[in-house]
């Protein structure tokens, strides 16, 4: 599948605040409907520009702040099929896997917003056509490819009964 | 080899030996969610096809973040709050009740040695009392709701230690600030954190709430601390749960270790729009404010009302600032009403609010106009965060907050000699 990067002004630190604003996440509980107001506070207007199957690139500490669970919610109902950047902060990384939004961590310096990218996730690899560099992915920990191979922590719980990462 | 706070804590609820690394799942003894992730709690747990709560009394929901409601679609939450209590007979403190990360451990819910888990990132405040407390999403907070645990991954710690006596004027949060300045928003990221030192000691609890509460600003997953004779003190007075003090060995593996001497630091404040970029106080004297906030999880417990009541007693705020006051909880707001302090604040022309996160995120109770600046004693100054991404947030002490509302201008403490 064909991806496109998306890059805002700011790359480290973007907070959740900043994914989805308390002045929306309080009131609106569909997340589609939520989806409509992604990075407001950074960027009025993008959420417009986000097509299917495009990817989220940052720097360090993605995801920082509040545990608002909308933000990974929002930004998987954006149509992003993955966020790729340097580091992401716990609980969003935890959020991100529970609900099945793919994260990857990779060096994004070289990634320009509008890059075509292709990922192989079985080979930690991040391709940029555009640029025709071929990029290491830090390989996704067991227990989160077990969240994202049963479709998020929800399923997995209902599959195994449990946590199937226990005993 | 020793083992940490955390390793050992997370290794008494798996019945495990675990190290830093590790995975395990675990028992948890408590878990919460609040008014702006509970409504996704309740609808992960009916995913889940739960049929009860693991323990009704291990686990409350409660309506701080915009209490009481500002709007319908915020009412619409509530409601769904209040029937899923009804109907799976769940414990619940609803508005005006308080912050839930000064209801929780008040109210006794969670004691030293504990395994805690919140739907809010600000969790880890009762570190400060001995207990592994961190925040997590709705739905995992679904899964503990339902079978009463989760898994973890068990963190490597970062030891910080604080020596020295604080000068007059300077407090808990000018200590966190300054590791905030030090380490960076990202400096402790995964990490857990042990907090020591004679300067840690020397505060109340009270005090070392306000640094625990603001580990997860580096990172952190968890800011504990070891259960001196003021905890024991402090959760016996609030809590009929068996303390279990946890220390770390004295061989325990650190991945890092920092010292801070605080003997000659000044009153601190982090500028916008982050919370590691952080000034000397007298670096900002030209900043002028139009609003002061008293309040939150980090800075809205009893000793912070009356440090800034103290500098305000007898005294009229700027006639250019909105002070807005919010106790952190209704007991809190009781207790500074027999002491008079409502009266200082109401008399000095501050707005006493319901008791609740209200301003701090935005939803209400004081959002900024376009263009205007707050001095504020929360822990997060993200642009937006109090409504506006047109404002600018400034993070400081409730000293240095009230200081600044009687100028207009971000203002020293220490000047108040007599008042500190």
């Amino acid at each position: 599948m064909k991806h496109f990067a998306r890059r805002l002004k700011i790359q480290d630190n973007i907070n959740t605040d900043y994914v989805i604003s308390g002045r929306y996440k309080f009131k609106i509980q569909d997340p589609k409907e939520l989806s409509k107001y992604i990075f407001e506070d950074l960027d009025p207007g993008f959420a417009a520009r986000v097509k299917g199957g495009d990817i989220l690139v940052a720097g360090e500490n993605f995801g920082c702040g509040s545990s608002r669970e909308q933000a990974p919610q929002a930004l998987k109902m954006s149509g992003f099929a993955a966020v790729i950047a340097k580091s992401f902060a716990r609980i969003f990384y935890r959020n991100a896997f529970n609900i099945g939004l793919l994260l990857l961590e990779c060096n994004t310096d070289f990634i320009d917003d509008g890059d075509q990218l292709e990922i192989d996730i079985e080979k930690n690899k991040v391709r940029s056509v555009s640029k025709g560099l071929l990029l290491d992915i830090n390989p996704i920990p067991p227990v989160m490819k077990t969240l994202l191979d049963d479709g998020g922590v929800i399923e997995h719980f209902k599959k195994h009964g449990g946590f199937k990462f226990e005993g | 080899m020793g083992k940490t706070i955390a390793e050992k804590i997370l290794s008494n609820h798996s019945g495990k030996d675990l190290r830093a690394g590790d995975v395990a799942v675990c028992d948890v003894d408590f878990c919460f969610g609040q008014d702006g992730t509970s409504s996704i709690i309740i609808d992960s747990f009916k995913k889940l096809g739960a049929a009860k709560a693991f323990d009704k009394s291990k686990f409350y929901m409660i309506i701080d973040h915009s209490a009481p409601s500002p709007n319908i679609g915020v009412s619409a939450i509530h409601k769904k709050m209040r029937d899923f209590a009804g109907t799976y007979q769940v414990g619940m403190y609803d508005i005006g009740c308080g912050v839930c990360h000064q209801l929780v451990p008040q109210k006794g819910h969670v004691t030293c040695g504990d395994l805690v888990l919140g739907a809010d990132s600000h969790t880890c405040t009762y570190g400060a009392i001995n207990v592994f407390s961190t925040g997590v999403g709705s739905t995992d907070l679904a899964i503990t709701l339902a079978s009463g645990k989760n898994w973890f991954k068990v963190p490597e710690t970062m030891k910080i230690v604080v020596s020295g006596k604080l000068p007059k004027g300077v407090y808990s949060k000018d200590i966190i600030l300054h590791i905030a300045k030090d380490v960076g928003a990202n400096g402790a990221t995964y990490r857990a954190v042990e907090f020591y030192g004679d300067a840690i000691s020397a505060l109340s609890v009270d005090g070392r709430f306000t640094i625990s509460n603001m580990a997860v600003e580096i990172g952190a997953k968890i800011g504990i601390m070891e259960a001196d004779a003021k905890v024991i003190k402090w959760v016996g007075e609030h809590s009929r749960k068996e303390p279990k003090p946890v220390k770390a060995d004295l061989d325990a593996k650190y991945v890092s270790v920092k010292k801070y001497d605080v003997s000659k630091l000044v009153p601190q404040v982090a500028r916008p729009h982050t919370v590691d970029n952080v000034a000397d106080v007298t670096d900002l004297a030209d900043v002028k404010i139009d609003q002061a906030f008293v309040g939150t999880c980090t800075n809205g417990r009893l000793e912070d009302l009356e440090a800034a009541a103290a500098i305000l007693k007898g005294r009229t705020v700027h006639p250019g600032v909105k002070f807005i006051v919010a106790p952190a909880s209704q007991e809190i707001y009781l207790a500074a009403m027999k002491r008079g302090l409502v009266e200082t604040f109401v008399k000095s022309g501050c707005i006493v609010v319901a008791p609740g996160c209200g301003p701090c995120v935005g939803t209400h109770n004081g959002v900024l106009a376009d263009g205007e600046a707050a001095i504020s004693t929360a822990n997060r100054n993200f642009k937006g965060r109090m409504g506006n991404p047109n404002s600018f947030i400034y993070l400081a002490s409730p000293a240095t907050v009230a200081a600044s509302a009687l100028t207009g201008r971000i203002s020293d403490p220490r000047t108040h000699k007599g008042r500190l």
